[in-house]
C-alpha cells in the first residue's frame, strides 16, 4: 500500500465508473491519486474530516454544504466511485456526447439538468424538492457579509422566492428554479475544464 | 479599480537598458565631469573654509553644495510621491492611464528643470549605483510578493516562454537591420518585456490564472535572461571580427547562459536557507529580524554578482525560499515591518529610476534617426506577435490548460516592450519606444482588454440570477479545491514530503502554531467576535431601504427602486469568490477584502459549529453525527498534520477555550 502506481488497473471497477461518469482514463487516474492523497491515513475511504482539511474550503462560504453534498443520505464514508460521481457533474459538456447518445440511456451526469439539480441540492437541505423561504434565507446568510441587517436579508429572501415562484406556493420548486436560470450558461458556469 | 502598479519590472527593465549602455559610452564622460566638478566644489569649499581669515562673523550663510546630492534626491522622491498622491486623489486619472505614465512625466519634468537651469546633475546617475542600490529592492519586492504556487505549477511554460521568447525576440529584432552584432546586442536588450500595466489590467479583468502567471514569470525570468544574453554578446563584440567567432564560442556562450541562470538560483536558495535558519533563533531580539531578511537577500545579490552570475535570479530565489520559512518564524510585527519596508524601498528606487529616465530624455545625447526608430518600433511589435503565436501554438499541445485565441492576442499586442539604448541613436530610439509603450499602449490597454473580454457585458440580472450565479461560482471554486492541482503532481508531492520531514524541522522554530490561519483565528476571535456580534445585530449600513423595514409577506408588489436597492445590496455585500490571482495593491498593505471575508466566514463557521455541538443536535440536515463530532473536537493538537490541517486545528483550539 502506498506505492504510487500509474496503472488504471489499480482502480477498482474502473470500467463501470468510466461508463457512468464519462471521464477519460487519464482524468480518472488523476482523480484516483487525488482521492488517495486526501485519504492520508489510508483508510480506503474519505470522511468529512478529510475533506475539511482542504484549507481553501474553510474560507469558502459554502464550504460545509459542499462537503455535505459528497455524503448523500447521511452516509459517513465516501468511497472512490462516490467521489467521482459528484465530480462528474462538473465535467464540461461535450456536444459530441449529446449527439451520439442513445436517448434511452439515463441522462449523463454532467447534463445541464443534473448540474442544476446539484446546485438545487445546496439550497434544499431537507430534500423536499422545494426551496422554502427559510432555506433561501439561510443560504443568503451564508453568502453575505455581516454588515447587512437581518431585515434586509429577509426582504431579499422574500423577493428572491417571489421572483421565481410561479405557482404561488411560497417556495421554489426545481422546475421553477431551472426556469429562473434559463438564460444562464449553466454548462459553462458549472464546468471545470481540467475534468475532461 | 484603476491601474495599479503590480510589479515594477518595467522601470528597472528600462533603466537597466539605459544604464547598461550608458556605461559603455556617454556616461563615462558624464560621471567624469560630475566627479571632477564635485571634486572641484569640494576643494573650493575647503579652501574657503580654511584659507582666508573671515572678516566678520556671518550671521546667515548658505552652503548648498554640501547638501546638494541628498537634498536633490529627497526632493525628487517627494515630488514623485506628491504626484502619486495627486494621481490617486484625482479620480478620473487612474482609470485612464497607468501610474507609470505619471512617473515618466514627473521624470521628464525634473529632467527639463535640470536641463533648463543648466545644472550639473548629481552623480547618482551612475551605472554602479543603479545596479548596486536601485535595482535590488525592486527585484526583492517582486520576488517576495510573488505567488509561489501558481508560479511553480506553470514553471515549465514560463521557462519555455521566457527563454525562447526572449531569444527569438532578441535575434529577430537584432537581425532586422545592418551591423549584425551590434544589433544583436540591441535586440537582446529590447526583448525584455514590461508587463506592469498589463498585469494591473489583467488583474482587473480577472483573466485566468495561467495567463497571469505566464506574464509574471516571464517578466521575472527574462530580465535575467537579457542580462546574460547581453553579457555574452558584449564578450562577443570584444572580438572585433565577426569571422573570429567560432562555434566553440557559441557553445561556450550557451553553456554560460545556463550556468549563470542556475548559479544565480543556487546562490539565492543557499542564502535563503541560511537566513531562515538564523531567524529560528531570534525570538528574543525580534527587532533584528527585518535586518536579517534584508541583509541576506542583498548579500545573495552581491555574491552572485561577484561571480558574474545572475544577481537578479539570485535575489528572487532567495526571497522565494526565505518567505516560506521566515514568515513562520518571525513575530507578527517583524513580518509587517518587512513587508512595508520592502515596499518603501522599491517605491523609492522606482521613483529615482523614472527621474533618471526623464533626465536622460531631456539632454544633449540624442541623434534622431527616423528610419531606425520607426523600424525598431515596427519590428518590436511584429516579432513580439510572431513569437507569441508560434511559441504558444507549440506549447499548447502540451498544456493541460490550453490558451485561447484571446489570450494569444492579448499577450502579443498588449504587452509593451522595453528597450535599451546603446549609443546616441539607440538612446533616442529607446526613449521613443519607451514613451510609446508607456503612454499609448498603457492608455489603450484598458479599453482593449475590456473590448476583448466579451463576458464582461453589463446586463442587468434579476436577483435570482445574481444570487444563484454567485452560489455557483462558490460551488465551482470549492469543487476545484477538492480536485486539487494536477500539474507536476509527483514532483510537488515529493518536495512537500521532503520539506515536512527535514526542512521544516531544521528551519522553523518549535512550539508555534503552524499556520497563519490559526494565529489569525486567535487574533480575530478576541477582538472581532465582539465586533461581529455587535455589528451583526445593530448594523448601520449605508444601504438602508426605508420601505423594507416591515416584513413583506402578502404584498407581492415592490417598486422598482426597492428591487434596485435590493440588487445593490446583494451585489455589494455578497462574498467574493476566492480569487486565484494575486491581488495586492502595491502601495498599501491593508488587509484586503478577501482576508476580511475569510475572517468573517471562519468566525461564522466556528459559531455554528459551537452552537450545534453545545445544543447536542446535529447540523440541520439530519446527520446524527453529534457525538462523533464532539469526540473529534476534543483531540489535542498533536496530530501529525499534512498541510491543510489548519482549519481543524483552528476548530480544536477554538473548542478547547469556549
Amino acid at each position: 500500500m502506498g506505492s504510487r502506481s500509474s496503472h488504471a488497473a489499480r482502480i477498482p471497477d474502473v470500467d463501470s465508473i468510466r461508463r457512468e461518469t464519462g471521464f477519460s482514463q487519464a482524468s480518472l487516474l488523476r482523480l484516483y491519486h487525488r482521492f488517495r492523497a486526501l485519504d492520508w491515513n489510508e483508510k480506503g475511504y474519505l470522511s468529512r474530516v478529510d475533506l475539511q482539511q482542504i484549507g481553501a474550503l474553510a474560507v469558502n462560504p459554502l464550504g460545509d454544504r459542499i462537503i455535505d453534498s459528497f455524503f448523500p443520505d447521511g452516509s459517513l464514508h465516501l468511497d472512490f466511485p462516490g467521489f467521482v460521481r459528484v465530480l462528474a457533474r462538473f465535467r464540461p459538456v461535450d456536444d459530441e456526447d449529446n449527439r451520439n447518445r442513445d436517448p434511452k440511456e439515463p441522462e449523463p451526469l454532467n447534463s445541464r439538468m443534473n448540474k442544476l439539480r446539484f446546485a438545487f441540492q445546496l439550497y434544499d437541505l431537507d430534500r423536499d424538492g422545494k426551496i422554502s423561504r427559510q432555506e433561501m434565507l439561510q443560504v443568503l446568510r451564508l453568502m453575505v457579509g455581516v454588515q447587512v441587517t437581518e431585515e434586509q436579508l429577509e426582504s431579499i429572501a422574500d423577493r428572491t422566492v417571489q421572483e421565481a415562484d410561479e405557482d404561488g406556493d411560497g417556495a421554489v420548486s426545481f422546475l421553477e428554479f431551472a426556469k429562473s436560470l434559463e438564460k444562464m450558461n449553466i454548462e459553462q458556469k458549472m464546468s471545470i475544464r481540467i475534468l475532461k | 479599480m484603476g491601474f495599479q502598479m503590480l510589479v515594477p519590472f518595467g522601470p528597472w527593465n528600462w533603466l537597466f537598458l539605459l544604464v547598461a549602455l550608458r556605461c559603455g559610452g556617454a556616461s563615462s564622460d558624464l560621471s567624469e565631469s560630475t566627479n571632477s566638478s564635485a571634486q572641484h566644489e569640494l576643494n573650493v569649499r575647503f579652501a574657503a573654509a580654511g584659507s582666508e581669515p573671515a572678516e566678520t562673523v556671518s550671521v546667515f550663510a548658505l552652503d548648498y553644495d554640501y547638501v546638494q546630492i541628498p537634498y536633490e534626491v529627497t526632493l525628487w522622491i517627494l515630488l514623485a510621491s506628491l504626484a502619486k498622491i495627486g494621481f490617486h486623489v484625482y479620480h478620473p486619472l487612474p482609470g485612464l492611464m497607468p501610474e507609470s505614465c505619471l512617473l515618466v512625466l514627473v521624470g521628464a519634468l525634473v529632467g527639463a528643470i535640470i536641463f533648463g537651469t543648466d545644472h550639473k546633475s548629481p552623480p547618482v546617475m551612475d551605472s554602479s549605483i543603479y545596479f548596486l542600490y536601485l535595482l535590488p529592492p525592486i527585484v526583492l519586492e517582486g520576488g517576495y510578493f510573488m505567488p509561489t504556487r501558481p508560479f511553480f505549477e506553470n514553471i515549465g511554460s514560463i521557462l519555455w516562454w521566457a527563454g525562447l521568447g526572449a531569444l527569438i525576440n532578441a535575434f529577430g529584432i537584432g537581425l532586422s537591420d545592418v551591423n549584425l552584432l551590434q544589433n544583436l546586442l540591441f535586440g537582446s536588450l529590447i526583448s525584455a518585456v514590461d508587463p506592469v500595466a498589463v498585469l494591473a489590467v489583467f488583474e482587473e479583468a480577472r483573466v485566468n490564472e495561467q495567463l497571469y502567471m505566464m506574464i509574471f514569470g516571464e517578466a521575472l525570468l527574462n530580465d535575467g535572461i537579457s542580462v546574460v544574453l547581453y553579457n555574452i554578446l558584449i564578450a562577443f563584440t570584444k572580438m572585433h571580427k565577426f569571422e573570429d567567432i567560432e562555434p566553440v564560442d557559441i557553445l561556450a556562450g550557451c553553456a554560460r547562459f545556463v550556468i549563470v541562470g542556475c548559479g544565480g538560483v543556487f546562490f539565492g536558495v543557499i542564502f535563503g536557507f541560511i537566513s531562515a535558519f538564523i531567524t529560528r533563533f531570534t525570538q528574543n531580539i525580534s527587532a533584528i529580524e527585518p535586518l536579517i531578511v534584508f541583509m541576506f537577500s542583498y548579500l545573495s545579490y552581491l555574491a552572485a554578482e561577484t561571480l558574474y552570475l545572475s544577481g537578479i535570479l539570485a535575489i528572487t530565489a532567495c526571497a522565494v525560499t526565505m518567505k516560506k520559512y521566515v514568515e513562520e518564524n518571525v513575530s507578527q510585527t517583524s513580518y509587517t515591518t518587512i513587508k512595508y519596508f520592502m515596499k518603501m524601498l522599491s517605491s523609492v528606487s522606482e521613483t529615482l529610476i523614472f527621474i533618471f529616465m526623464g533626465v536622460s530624455t531631456i539632454g544633449k545625447n540624442h541623434e534622431w534617426n527616423w528610419a531606425f526608430v520607426c523600424f525598431t518600433l515596427a519590428f518590436c511589435q511584429i516579432w513580439r506577435a510572431i513569437s507569441v503565436f508560434a511559441l504558444f501554438y507549440i506549447s499548447n499541445q502540451f498544456r493541460t490548460f490550453p490558451f485561447s485565441i484571446k489570450d494569444h492576442f492579448s499577450l502579443a499586442f498588449l504587452l509593451p516592450l522595453s528597450l535599451f539604448p546603446r549609443k546616441k541613436m539607440f538612446v533616442t530610439a529607446t526613449l521613443v519606444v519607451i514613451y510609446f509603450t508607456v503612454f499609448i499602449q498603457g492608455i489603450t490597454i484598458g479599453p482593449l482588454v475590456r473590448y476583448l473580454d466579451v463576458r464582461k457585458t453589463n446586463k442587468k440580472e434579476s436577483i435570482n440570477e445574481e444570487l444563484h450565479t454567485r452560489l455557483m461560482d462558490h460551488l465551482k471554486a470549492g469543487i476545484e479545491d477538492v480536485c486539487g492541482q494536477w500539474s507536476h503532481y509527483q514532483v510537488r508531492d515529493k518536495f512537500k514530503k521532503f520539506d515536512h520531514k527535514y526542512l521544516r524541522k531544521i528551519l522553523i522554530r518549535e512550539n508555534l502554531p503552524k499556520s497563519s490561519i490559526v494565529s489569525l483565528y486567535k487574533k480575530l476571535e478576541m477582538k472581532q467576535a465582539i465586533e461581529m456580534a455587535e455589528t451583526g445585530i445593530l448594523s448601520s449600513t449605508a444601504f438602508s431601504i426605508p420601505h423594507q423595514a416591515q416584513r413583506i409577506q402578502e404584498n407581492k408588489r415592490l417598486s422598482p427602486e426597492d428591487v434596485e436597492s435590493m440588487r445593490d445590496i446583494l451585489t455589494h455585500n455578497m462574498y467574493q469568490v476566492r480569487q486565484r490571482t494575486l491581488s495586492y495593491n502595491k502601495y498599501n498593505l491593508k488587509p484586503q477584502t478577501s482576508e476580511k471575508q475569510a475572517k468573517e466566514i471562519l468566525i461564522r463557521r466556528q459559531n455554528t459549529f459551537r452552537e450545534s455541538t453545545r445544543k447536542g443536535h446535529s447540523l440541520p440536515w439530519g446527520r446524527t453525527a453529534g457525538t462523533k463530532n464532539i469526540r473529534y473536537l476534543s483531540f489535542p493538537y498533536s496530530h501529525p498534520q499534512p498541510a491543510g490541517g489548519d482549519v481543524r486545528a483552528a476548530e480544536f483550539t477554538g473548542n478547547l477555550h469556549p
